[in-house]
């Protein structure tokens, strides 16, 4: 069961917590928006970005499963 | 899912005169004389109604009518989800808002054939059992339709009652989700996808969202069959379609063309304009911009070559979009052109994501740098990182936006690659300083401005 | 006799703790929303802590709470934490007590089932926070009277005064900011200096 992260662009106000907690798949452009790597989630980060969803204050992430 | 399939072949309604043989169809026999109702009804009759919801699916289906309003989607699928949907509601929107400044088909059509759209409204409604009818239209243009509902209604021609509604003057009013944000009450900018609006769109029905020029041909397509609208276009991309064509001369025409139609037929061709070489700078085209302002930049040569259907052009990373040609005289800056277009576009964001935010007036500044003279080697490099491959603004946006003016970006500096050079040696081929393309006067800046 | 002291020591006690641990997330939580970062820690330090130290300070809220109940000295039944105004010692103060206790219930069960609610529901209760703490602090220098002279007096001063500066600089900068539909315009002014149309034409004249 594959998973994607997509951030909210509308909602992401930049606060850049997500980059710190995942820079194994997220960075940050030079504007502070993160960029994300849009290829299914490697099971072995599947703690870590869960972990990262929580932690946006904006609350801009979201795992998406793929059927 | 259960949609009955409809008897192929024309409507069960008389109608009132033979099929439109050849062109025009869409746009009345005389140019520029409106059609009112009697007038309309004379010509195609009634719009013939199906009796049921989904009916009418089949027959789009047959004819492969996509949407005329830039994304080209095939019509009978949208039809299909939205009929097939739960729930009791659905909503249909007749997108007139026509946001792109360089194109004006919209606008005539709703002028001189609005029954056409009107009809195609209908029947759309009725093939997914519409419970709300809305006609989305450029500021200023209402009360004139508005006269044309009532006719209607006094005629009985109508099932469903429509709002019409005004759009507000931004370049993303007729983005779906804007559209059904501002219709909503809210402003016009555009909302976050998933769910599509077809999905859960106004009030959180299903909603169906096509261009007016679309809705005309079903309108067509309803009466005169799948077979007839198949008799001209190509087998993938069927029927005509209406382009805004901007010469080089500066004259403005709104064509209908069949699909595969060549692109220099609608231009005015070099050898004729070589015949007076005085005035050939003017008329001779270097460059022609293709889809409007998300579209693409081809070379004059390029160009020549190719045919107006997406088939073609999408081997040169183009689209038909929204059916715009422009064609630059070679007389003008290219530079200046697209720097103008980029700036009103970077005006046009909707501020709401940070890489459109913060990336099109970057880049906008960028290509200003460019337009300007001397080395501006920190502006060609910022502005081809930003509009390149890595996809540093392009997709990183809640809608189209920050795409299609990459888009537009990134081949204006492939295909104004020497005017790039020579402005860095303090030179500029153009003779003629008036701006080309067409941009509105006002740049929004207040909340007031997306409502 | 002494086992009652003890409760009754223990709930003075943990209400002083919970109003520090309550300041502390207040100013924690503004810092969050202006991206602040505390200096010499990572950027999700403020959230977490804020997080963390809002579940301590409910913890030692709880604590609070029911020490005060199981002290016989007065009665005080175990409704009054959550229902206000249900005690019949220090009915008023008392109940300032039990609203606070129960903005905070609703904060913390929003923030738990953030990813289920809506936005602007979430942002509606968590702004009560502002309600919460004043309501907290009246309630801490009613109900009895330890707050009212020497250095609690002053720690109750020092707290009011942290958050009022705490929230100054947050409406300050809510002031400042760039509405929305000017933003777009704002930064095209700062990259095109020259912006007017007619300018552009001019530039590009030269």
């Amino acid at each position: 069961m594959a998973q994607t992260l997509r951030v909210n662009p509308i909602n992401c106000t930049g606060h850049g917590v997500c980059a710190e907690l995942l820079p194994e798949l997220i960075h940050l452009d030079e504007w502070g928006y993160p960029v994300i790597d849009p290829r299914p989630v490697p099971p072995a980060l599947g703690i870590e970005t869960r972990r990262a969803v929580a932690a946006c204050p904006a609350l801009a992430l979201r795992l998406i499963r793929q059927e | 899912m259960t949609t009955m399939t409809d008897p192929a072949g024309p409507a069960m309604t008389a109608t009132a005169g033979p099929a439109p043989a050849g062109l025009p169809r869409l746009l009345p026999p005389v140019p520029g004389v409106p059609d009112d109702l009697r007038a309309h009804l004379t010509r195609h009759g009634r719009p013939p109604y199906r009796g049921g919801r989904g009916l009418l699916i089949h027959t789009v289906a047959e004819a492969g009518l996509t949407g005329r309003g830039g994304a080209a989607f095939p019509m009978h699928r949208k039809l299909a989800i939205v009929a097939a949907a739960r729930g009791g509601r659905a909503v249909i929107v007749a997108n007139g808002a026509e946001s792109e400044p360089t194109s004006r088909k919209d606008a005539l059509l709703l002028r001189v054939a609005p029954h056409l759209v009107l009809d195609g409204l209908q029947l759309a409604a009725e093939a997914i059992g519409a419970t709300e009818a809305h006609l989305y239209v450029h500021q200023g243009t209402g009360s004139h339709l508005m006269r044309a509902l009532s006719e209607r209604h006094a005629a009985g021609v109508d099932w469903l009652g429509v709002t019409v509604t005004e759009a507000p003057p931004r370049f993303l009013a007729g983005q779906e989700s804007a559209l059904v944000n501002r219709l909503g009450g809210g402003p016009a900018r555009p909302t976050f996808v998933p769910p599509r609006v077809w999905q859960r769109g106004l009030g959180g029905a299903p909603t169906l969202v096509q261009n007016v020029e679309t809705l005309g041909h079903l309108a067509l397509i309803a009466r005169y069959g799948p077979r007839w609208f198949r008799e001209l276009g190509t087998a993938e991309e069927p029927g005509t379609m209406l382009t805004t064509v901007h010469q080089p001369d500066g004259k403005t025409q709104v064509i209908e063309a069949e699909i595969g139609h060549p692109l220099r037929a609608l231009l005015p061709s070099q050898a004729d304009a070589q015949a007076d070489a005085q005035t050939a700078a003017e008329v001779q085209a270097q460059a022609v911009l293709v889809g409007g302002f998300h579209g693409t930049w081809l070379g004059a040569a390029a160009a020549a070559t190719l045919t107006l259907d997406n088939q073609a052009l999408s081997r040169h990373d183009a689209a038909l979009g929204a059916g715009v040609v422009a064609a630059l005289p070679a007389d003008r800056c290219g530079l200046a052109e697209a720097a103008r277009v980029t700036r009103y576009l970077a005006a046009e964001s909707a501020g709401q994501c940070g890489p459109c935010l913060n990336g099109l007036p970057a880049i906008a500044g960028a290509l200003a740098e460019l337009a300007g003279p001397g080395p501006r080697r920190a502006a060609r490099q910022n502005a081809e990182r930003w509009a390149g491959p890595e996809n540093l603004v392009a997709g990183r946006g809640a809608c189209g936006h920050p795409d299609g003016t990459v888009r537009f970006v990134r081949s204006a500096l492939t295909v104004f690659a020497a005017e790039i050079s020579l402005h860095e040696h303090g030179q500029c081929s153009a003779t003629n300083r008036t701006p080309f393309l067409p941009l509105p006067a006002g740049l929004p800046t207040t909340e007031d401005d997306w409502t | 006799m002494s086992g009652t002291t003890a409760f009754w020591y223990a709930s003075r006690a943990t209400g002083i703790v919970a109003l520090l641990l309550l300041t502390a997330v207040l100013v924690l939580g503004m810092l969050v929303n202006r991206q602040g970062r505390l200096p010499g820690l990572p950027r999700f330090a403020a959230g977490s802590l804020h997080r963390n130290i809002s579940l301590l300070a409910v913890a030692f809220v709880a604590v609070h709470v029911l020490t005060a109940v199981l002290d016989t000295y007065v009665s005080i039944p175990v409704s009054a934490a959550v229902i206000p105004f249900a005690s019949g010692y220090e009915r008023f103060w008392l109940g300032l007590g039990a609203i606070s206790f129960d903005l905070m219930l609703a904060m913390i069960l929003t923030s738990l089932l953030r990813g289920r609610l809506n936005r602007t529901l979430w942002r509606a209760v968590h702004l009560l926070a502002y309600v919460s703490w004043p309501v907290a602090l009246a309630h801490s220098i009613g109900s009895s009277r330890d707050l009212q002279h020497g250095w609690l007096l002053g720690l109750g001063i020092g707290c009011a005064l942290t958050v009022a500066v705490a929230t100054g600089w947050r409406l300050a900068h809510a002031a400042r900011q760039v509405p929305r539909a000017a933003r777009v315009a704002t930064l095209l002014a700062r990259h095109l200096p020259t912006a007017g149309s007619p300018h552009l034409r001019e530039r590009i004249s030269r």
